[in-house]
């Protein structure tokens, strides 16, 4: 699809605001709807939406495979990590009270980091999963 | 109840095509008709998960794994008349368990009794977070999103096992 130019254009246009409106939801999601997982989904379209218009390669150029595999193990270990961290500060696992000066604020904190782990695995996993699925070849055997 | 009705008539057009390309579209079609029920009974929250994962994500897998494979679905072997039963008897079954179930909303229903008061009165004291999805999601109940985050995970790292063996054995084929 890379020949058509009103796609091209489009999809420049869009991207940036797909990509701010995937931060949005996850950092406003304290606030209104939203949240890691519907972030990383929304991450992960924006970078597949790109992958589809530019091909593949383009995409893999952008995000490549070894970073993508690493977000998708690095979201679980965030999360369960900031489990960890509450009980080194004396906390039970995945108690945020302890993570910050009073309680509110360490709930604050640890709900942030959570979201951020849920963020990165989600949006890795669908990534990859795409990348899988797209870089195969239709041939007989495959 | 419209909705409802749009939804019944885009199951029974998914499940009388043929053609997998369209009823990738219908399968888009009734993500979104959810997603709006869902708003329509206040969970913005699920219903924003359920338009970007039902109708982007998942569309776009499919379409990917329909160009690895054939565009028209096989004649089936059997007549449909066993599944059909069994899917009308268990539908039956679900519609009369909800015969019991308390009314839409009901503050008196018993899961409305439990810890949901707590949360609702004091979720916003304890974690300073206004919506009430969010502190239940990542605070009240963060173990059981470390466990969906792990499923997540689970299915990510599964998918590159069985797909990436394929293609290791294929190059050690050829070369």
């Amino acid at each position: 699809m890379k020949d058509y130019l009103v796609l091209r254009v489009i999809a420049k246009l869009m991207i940036p605001f797909m990509l701010l409106f995937a931060l949005y939801v996850q950092f406003h999601g304290d606030f209104g709807p939203g949240g890691g997982f519907q972030a990383g989904v929304i991450a992960a379209a924006a970078i597949i939406f790109y992958a589809i218009i530019f091909g593949l390669p383009a995409a893999r150029a952008v995000v490549p495979d070894r970073l993508v595999e690493t977000m998708v193990a690095s979201g679980v270990l965030l999360y369960a990590g900031v489990g960890v961290a509450g009980l080194l500060l004396g906390g039970n696992y995945l108690d945020y009270f302890v993570l910050g000066r009073d309680s509110v604020a360490g709930q604050h904190r640890g709900i942030f980091w959570v979201e951020v782990g849920v963020l990165v695995t989600v949006a890795g996993v669908m990534l990859k999963i795409f990348y899988m699925f797209a870089g195969r070849d239709r041939g007989e055997d495959a | 109840m419209t909705l409802l009705m749009m939804m019944a008539v885009v199951t029974v057009a998914i499940a009388g095509r043929r053609n997998l390309f369209a009823v990738v579209i219908l399968f888009g079609i009734y993500s979104f008709l959810m997603a709006t029920v869902l708003v329509a009974l206040d969970a913005v929250d699920v219903a924003m998960t359920e338009a970007a994962v039902g109708a982007g994500i998942s569309m776009v897998l499919f379409l990917s794994a329909l160009h690895l494979g054939r565009n028209e679905e096989m004649k089936p072997l059997h007549k449909p008349f066993l599944p059909l039963v069994v899917a009308v008897a268990t539908g039956a079954a679900l519609a009369y368990g909800t015969l019991w179930l308390p009314a839409f909303s009901d503050p008196e229903a018993p899961i409305h009794q439990h810890v949901a008061q707590r949360y609702i009165a004091e979720g916003a004291r304890e974690t300073g977070v206004p919506n009430i999805v969010t502190a239940v999601l990542a605070s009240y109940r963060g173990y059981d999103t470390l466990g969906e985050v792990t499923v997540v995970f689970t299915a990510g790292i599964g998918v590159i096992a069985l797909l990436r063996r394929v293609r290791r054995r294929k190059q050690g084929g050829q070369a």
